[in-house]
């Protein structure tokens, strides 16, 4: 991506503009940082994002104890599922609002127009997805723990959900942001996104019920080793194919 | 792709005839194996469906990085063509299994990776199908269509790989000389090699027959398309 030459001109949005910036490669973090920030204080103030995705976690956490009419041990069994399943659907919901947001309002455009790298917009919204998946997350496991009754919150598994979401979140605004320009657009994400983020899933889901059922790491590792490789893969190819999905 | 109509003609009858000598060998040539019987046979159809689906997954894949890099509307006339045949092959490449596993594992299906995973590849593939009808501008779909195609093939390699990471009941009988029989694996002799390579070739053929068919038909919808929009000005 050649953002050195374009890069050079942006005023960091909370720098003087009259300040030259420093390098090609700070000027494009300080873009990434100025889209990520933007997004973190339209959330904080109207909060209907998080608070949308919280609830619906919670239903989703709620209803599946009546689907599957979890006893203890059946709840063991599907925990580590259930957790993923809430997580990609309250994911998806998120990464639709975050970007459907920005076309409603013409913010899109607006983000468009300014003389940065486009991938530094993508870097920012996947980021900011991402952190959002995370919050979630924090709040979601000590409601397992009590629920679920299962030993959630260990470093492992708060690995493999960091991990985890990362590529939902690194995949899932690429397809997003080329889910809002279709007619159906509500419906198009998870569609497009389930089945392509399926490796992902299957990483996340198989490690963290590693976790949970304290098998030893060399069986939980091969996940592990997926895991990375996919988010690495998905970041890559989203970095790059970014700028196509914008281009006019 | 193909130019003059007499050089798809030729391609088309060359095509029958292969398919015809291929559906001979299976029935004819190869011999019968000895533990499953009869409905081994479907195994070279069935590879054979299944290469083409995975083949025709990767065209659309790379003429998705050469549409992305040269803006060409020919590359995605492919890519989408590409598709289009390749979901039809890998249904074929289901169904004939389901045959195959029916007798052999006792059941139609089972919530196998390899099985799993070769399922979901097709279901991206009609997402892929839905967001090319979902989008209007024709330049924005081409462009769309192509990253999907991209980031879609992707998940593909699991599909193939996944029969040798995971535990899986799937056979694997090409490169293994044998394998497991009791998964349904049999070390393969000469006729059976022959007729399978034939039956690769076939259906590599058919799908580049189809191709050329397909992309001519997008061709001439488009011309037409210039055409109407030609006398409605005029």
């Amino acid at each position: 991506m050649t953002q050195s030459s374009r890069g050079e001109r942006l005023p960091a949005a909370n720098s003087s503009p009259a300040a030259p910036a420093r390098s090609a490669a700070g000027a494009y973090w300080r873009a990434v940082s100025a889209v990520l920030w933007k997004d973190l204080a339209a959330e904080f103030r109207s909060k209907e994002l998080l608070s949308a995705m919280l609830v619906f976690s919670l239903l989703v956490v709620l209803i599946f104890n009546f689907a599957l009419q979890l006893d203890r041990a059946a709840r063991e069994n599907v925990a580590a599922g259930v957790l993923w399943v809430t997580a990609v659907f309250s994911g998806t919901l998120g990464l639709n609002r975050s970007l459907s947001q920005e076309k409603d309002r013409g913010s899109l455009d607006g983000l468009l127009l300014t003389p940065v790298d486009r991938s530094a917009i993508y870097v920012g919204k996947a980021l900011g997805n991402w952190l959002f998946m995370l919050l979630v997350q924090a709040v979601i496991l000590p409601v397992f723990v009590v629920l679920y009754n299962q030993p959630m919150l260990q470093p492992l598994l708060l690995v493999f959900v960091v991990l985890g979401t990362l590529g939902y979140a690194s995949v899932g605004t690429l397809l997003a942001s080329m889910a809002v320009h279709s007619r159906a657009r509500d419906v198009m994400l998870p569609i497009l996104l389930l089945p392509v983020a399926v490796p992902v899933l299957v990483a996340a889901v198989q490690g963290s019920a590693g976790v949970l059922e304290q098998r030893a790491w060399d069986e939980i590792s091969q996940w592990f080793n997926l895991l990375i490789g996919y988010d690495v893969i998905f970041l890559a190819v989203a970095y790059m194919a970014f700028d196509y999905v914008v281009e006019e | 792709m193909i130019k003059s109509d007499r050089a798809l003609h030729i391609l088309n009858m060359a095509t029958a005839a292969l398919l015809i000598v291929a559906t001979g060998l299976v029935f004819l040539y190869a011999p019968t194996e000895r533990t499953m019987g009869a409905v081994q046979r479907v195994f070279y159809f069935h590879v054979s469906a299944a290469w083409v689906g995975l083949a025709a997954f990767m065209v659309t894949f790379v003429v998705g990085i050469i549409y992305l890099r040269t803006g060409n509307p020919r590359w995605d006339r492919i890519g989408h063509s590409s598709v289009e045949i390749g979901l039809v092959f890998t249904i074929m490449g289901a169904a004939s299994g389901s045959i195959w596993a029916r007798p052999a594992w006792n059941t139609w299906w089972t919530w196998d990776p390899r099985l799993t995973t070769y399922t979901i590849m097709a279901l991206i593939y009609v997402a892929y199908l839905m967001l090319r009808q979902g989008i209007d501008d024709p330049n924005r779909r081409a462009r769309f269509a192509a990253i999907y195609g991209i980031v879609g093939f992707i998940s593909v390699p699991i599909t193939f790989f996944s029969i040798r990471i995971w535990r899986t009941i799937h056979p694997v009988v090409v490169g293994t000389g044998g394998g497991d029989a009791a998964q349904g694996s049999f070390a393969m002799t000469d006729p059976m090699r022959t007729t399978l390579l034939f039956s690769v070739f076939t259906f590599t053929v058919v799908y580049v027959c189809l191709l050329a068919n397909r992309v001519r038909l997008e061709e001439l919808a488009e011309r037409v398309e210039h055409l109407k929009a030609r006398l409605l000005s005029a």
